[in-house]
């Protein structure tokens, strides 16, 4: 363990450490563009530059190793005129154009110049060097070569993390600039943490381009919903309207990356939501309150139950709802109902692409967590859905807005066939098309839970922001509903579930919110 | 006076393979396979050979930095791609001694115990690319390269590779990326090429003129060769002289020769019997001398005293009724055009000297101009990877620190006062 003192103080860390890692653990912050913690050292934006005894010249905190003995100096004037040197001069043909570049807010350009600049400009502003503004290289990123400062992060996350190299740097000098080969665009899953790696606004994101601006954005930690890997995430939101998913840092799942169409899910939150409960009369939908609209439901599912016995009864539980959902819902199953008909699937329709990075063939975040919680699917699942399609069901409770790879017209073929169809879902889709009574859910920006990923690792997501319109906590709905059904629950939010459910499921035995923490824990076995 | 590498450089055969032998080319071959490898290497030590591409770095020191372990193959690479402005001597040892190259590659590959080499040639070096082709396939077919050479059991393959017209390919870092096929740029130290090098191959990069001069060291000794010279700076010196001479061209001279005796003795003094205003003594990016600094010595240690350097030995001499502003903003040109762009005060620094130098030259030169280049010339020196930001920075220091009024009368006068029209 090497020991060396920066600016007077004295730290020891582990054998390879650069001064920049070093500086970092006595809280000395070290100016850097380049330097990105998850992909190799390039050296190259020179504004991490150290006074180091005994060396002439100024060192590159990112690349130099720490030494025992050695003395680093960060305070100096010498190091102090180096960084606002270099931050001059990456600014001289820089645009002026925050007012209307998305970084502005969270640019390195603009923190470090408030920190370290100040200067007036010396540069001739006719005498900038003008580069392609607003280029389509594909994938969800919009280049704009003028505002780069050439740091080659982008060019390093492409070369090692996606392993596809589409952008390169092309001419020399102040004439640089990155780009891609013509009609070689972005070509991979992961274009969206382009966006997130640049540190000015040259890689912005087609998506967010203009939505907002982020000093009104508000972040709350959550868990990406696009694939059962779990990825962690920061939900960006204004209000109750999502703007952004960006990733979390997590090294045992996603290290601080996540994939195209996860970072497309917050869409789903925003847009055609079921905001108000209803009844379907005659075909017509009818705004139902609340109140009136769960002891109907909890009603009708009893009554199915007695007339016909419990098998006429079925429950169709979603691997999108959490843990804590999944297991009150498999307890009013086979507790309350007393019925056996309980099952989900993890298939829907599209290509259930995967890869060997993140993206996971189950499109659902929480499939694990219901097998684990003694939800069968697979063939379960299928005899079930025969049992519908042949009549033997009276009444259906659905969690989800789809029916795994059912179609829209076999969706409602199949829940023409149940006499009574209540449905707890997020979204217009197959399934509020034909159900009897909807009951609208909060979403996973709205509510808060756990998931389990598929490699079993338990991670909650947070509670962002009270649900639109009318929609409810689901778990709310299932502590309402199983009361109905004589339960006598006395569950008040998540937390007191998951508790229960760390009891009782052996799985997640002495798990608790608290052990969870940021990152998540894994199952036992 | 004993020259090392132009003793024959008359004879336009030379360059033949016969003629080469007939003047005992290859005997210096013979006499090291029958030397240990470290034996060789005790004499380039003794030698004083200091390397010929501009740093000076002492040739027998740089081959030790090789890992000891002999586990991994090494190689050898040649720096032939000369394109410091005023430098043009290695090109003359291609075009006229190609075989004293390869004889020098094949005794310093078989000193490092190298397998193979590369040759990497400057790309506007077409003929001389030609030239060294054609003798290395005289080479191979004479048995001098290839597998089991001379019947030593050493074998190495030589190939030329020809660069793309990139100045700061000459960079050995740049050099070894180009020849990798990537971006010629340079490589962040450490790992310095003796540890991984070209291909991940622990890799020793020499320059030509340093390579060339190995057959007369292993022939005569180090200490013969370490005689020619001074002090620390051993053998004689190939010097490029440019500009206003009466005989421009390449002089091999003792490394220790005086700087004055080359320009007005060996060169033949000013032309059309003008003043001298200034000397540039090692090639461009050498800080620039005034005419009554160059009573010198031309050894690295003598030059380094008055603060310039013997660099790759391209005495640029300018004489007077020459701006000095316009010869800046020449220079200052060719480094913004260089610079490969990857670290920042290099990349900015450089375009922006460029357009400071253009505008004084052009009469638009702002009162503060020259302390700004002053500024920025401090923001760049040292801060880089490689330096090429030093080369671009240290004729501008130098020719504002010694020709200072020149660039204020162009502020004041609002023009050049030499008439120089852009």
């Amino acid at each position: 363990m090497p020991t060396l003192t920066i600016n007077g103080m004295a730290v020891d860390v582990p054998q390879g450490t650069s001064i920049l890692n070093a500086a970092k653990d006595v809280g000395v912050e070290i100016p850097h563009y380049c330097y990105h913690p998850k992909l190799s050292v390039a050296g190259n934006c020179r504004m991490c530059l150290v006074e180091v005894e005994k060396f002439p010249k100024l060192q590159t905190a990112c690349s130099t190793v720490v030494n025992d003995g050695m003395v680093v100096r960060t305070d100096t004037e010498k190091v102090r005129k180096a960084v606002t040197g270099v931050l001059e001069l990456m600014l001289i043909h820089h645009p002026i154009d925050c007012p209307i570049c998305d970084q502005a807010g969270e640019c390195g350009l603009q923190n470090y110049y408030m920190k370290f600049g100040l200067h007036k400009s010396r540069y001739d502003l006719e005498e900038k060097v003008h580069k392609k503004k607003v280029q389509d290289i594909g994938g969800q990123i919009v280049l704009d070569a003028e505002r780069c400062i050439l740091c080659s992060r982008c060019v390093r996350f492409l070369d090692e993390v996606t392993g596809t190299r589409e952008l390169h740097f092309f001419h020399r000098g102040d004439h640089s600039e990155i780009s891609i080969f013509p009609g070689r665009p972005l070509d991979n899953n992961y274009t969206g943490n382009l966006a997130d790696i640049c540190p000015v606004g040259a890689l912005t994101s087609k998506d967010f381009r203009f939505k907002c601006r982020v000093w009104f954005l508000k972040a709350f930690d959550s868990i990406c919903t696009g694939c059962s890997k779990g990825c962690n995430v920061d939900a960006h939101h204004k209000g109750d309207i999502l703007y952004r998913l960006k990733p979390r840092w997590n090294d045992a799942v996603n290290q601080a990356w996540m994939c195209d169409s996860g970072r497309l899910t917050y869409k789903a939150m925003n847009e055609a939501r079921l905001l108000t409960p209803f009844v379907r009369e005659e075909g017509a939908r009818k705004v139902a309150a609340w109140g009136s609209l769960l002891p109907d439901v909890a009603f009708r599912l009893k009554a199915a139950a007695d007339k016909g016995g419990p098998d006429r009864v079925a429950v169709i539980a979603s691997p999108q709802s959490s843990n804590e959902e999944l297991y009150l819902l498999r307890r009013l199953a086979t507790e309350l109902l007393g019925t056996r008909n309980l099952a989900f699937t993890h298939r829907v329709a599209g290509d259930g692409f995967a890869d060997d990075f993140l993206i996971q063939a189950d499109k659902n975040p929480n499939s694990r967590g219901a097998r684990l919680l003694g939800i069968p699917d697979g063939a379960v699942f299928d005899v079930l859905v025969s049992k519908i399609a042949a009549g033997g069901i009276d009444a259906l409770l659905v969690f989800g807005n789809v029916l795994g790879p059912l179609s829209e017209e076999e969706t409602a073929a199949l829940l023409a066939k149940v006499p009574f169809v209540a449905q707890v879902g997020t979204n217009e889709g197959p399934v509020s098309k034909a159900a009897t009574a909807v009951l609208p859910s909060a979403s996973v920006a709205e509510r808060g839970g756990t998931f389990t990923s598929h490699a079993g690792r338990v991670q909650r997501f947070r509670f962002g922001f009270p649900a639109r319109g009318k929609a409810k906590n689901p778990v709310e709905i299932l502590v309402a509903l199983g009361n109905r059904l004589g339960a006598g629950w006395t569950f008040a939010g998540e937390a007191s579930v998951f508790h229960a459910m760390a009891e009782s499921e052996a799985p997640f035995a002495g798990m608790s919110y608290d052990s969870l923490g940021m990152f998540g824990q894994e199952i036992k076995g | 006076m004993e020259t090392v590498l132009t003793t024959h450089f008359a004879n336009e055969r030379y360059r033949r393979l016969e003629t080469y032998r007939q003047y005992g080319g290859y005997e210096a071959l013979k006499k090291a396979f029958a030397m240990d490898p470290g034996q060789i290497i005790d004499e380039v030590k003794k030698a004083n050979l200091r390397g010929r591409g501009g740093a000076g770095f002492p040739a027998g020191v740089k081959w030790g930095f090789l890992p000891k372990d002999l586990s991994r193959p090494r190689a050898l690479v040649v720096n032939a791609d000369e394109g410091e402005p005023g430098t043009f001597k290695d090109r003359l040892i291609m075009t006229r001694g190609p075989h004293l190259l390869i004889e020098g590659i094949v005794i310093s590959s078989f000193a490092l115990r190298a397998y193979a080499c590369w040759i990497y040639i400057r790309g506007e070096f077409v003929r001389e690319a030609r030239i060294m082709d054609e003798a290395i396939a005289e080479a191979y077919a004479a048995g001098l390269l290839g597998k089991n050479i001379l019947g030593s059991g050493f074998d190495l393959d030589v190939t030329v590779h020809r660069g793309a017209g990139a100045y700061i390919c000459g960079e050995e870092t740049s050099l070894i990326n180009s020849l990798e096929g990537k971006r010629g740029w340079p490589r962040l130290k450490p790992p310095f090429p003796a540890s991984v090098g070209a291909f991940g191959l622990p890799t020793i990069v020499n320059n030509v003129e340093t390579i060339a001069d190995i057959p007369w060291i292993v022939t005569h000794g180090g200490e013969t060769f370490a005689a020619l010279g001074v002090e620390k700076n051993g053998g004689t010196r190939l010097i490029g002289v440019s500009g206003a001479v009466n005989r421009p061209g390449v002089y091999e001279l003792s490394a220790g020769v005086n700087l004055k005796e080359i320009i007005y003795h060996h060169a033949g003094g000013i032309k059309d019997g003008k003043a001298l205003k200034a000397v540039i003594p090692g090639g461009s990016s050498t800080p620039v001398l005034r005419p009554d600094e160059i009573n010198v010595a031309y050894d690295i240690e003598s030059m380094g005293k008055i603060g310039t350097m013997a660099g790759s030995g391209g005495v640029i001499v300018i004489p007077e009724g020459t701006c000095m502003v316009r010869a800046l903003s020449v220079l200052m040109n060719f480094y913004a055009h260089e610079s490969c762009g990857q670290c920042t005060p290099c990349r900015e620094g450089t375009g922006w000297l460029k357009r400071i130098v253009g505008r004084i030259e052009a009469g638009k030169g702002r009162k503060g101009d020259v302390e700004l280049i002053l500024d920025l010339c401090d923001n760049m020196m040292g801060r880089t990877i490689c330096p090429l930001s030093e080369a671009a920075v240290m004729p501008a220091q130098s020719f504002i620190w010694k020709f200072r009024e020149e660039f204020d009368r162009h502020i004041g006068e609002q023009k050049c006062p030499y008439g120089n029209r852009f």
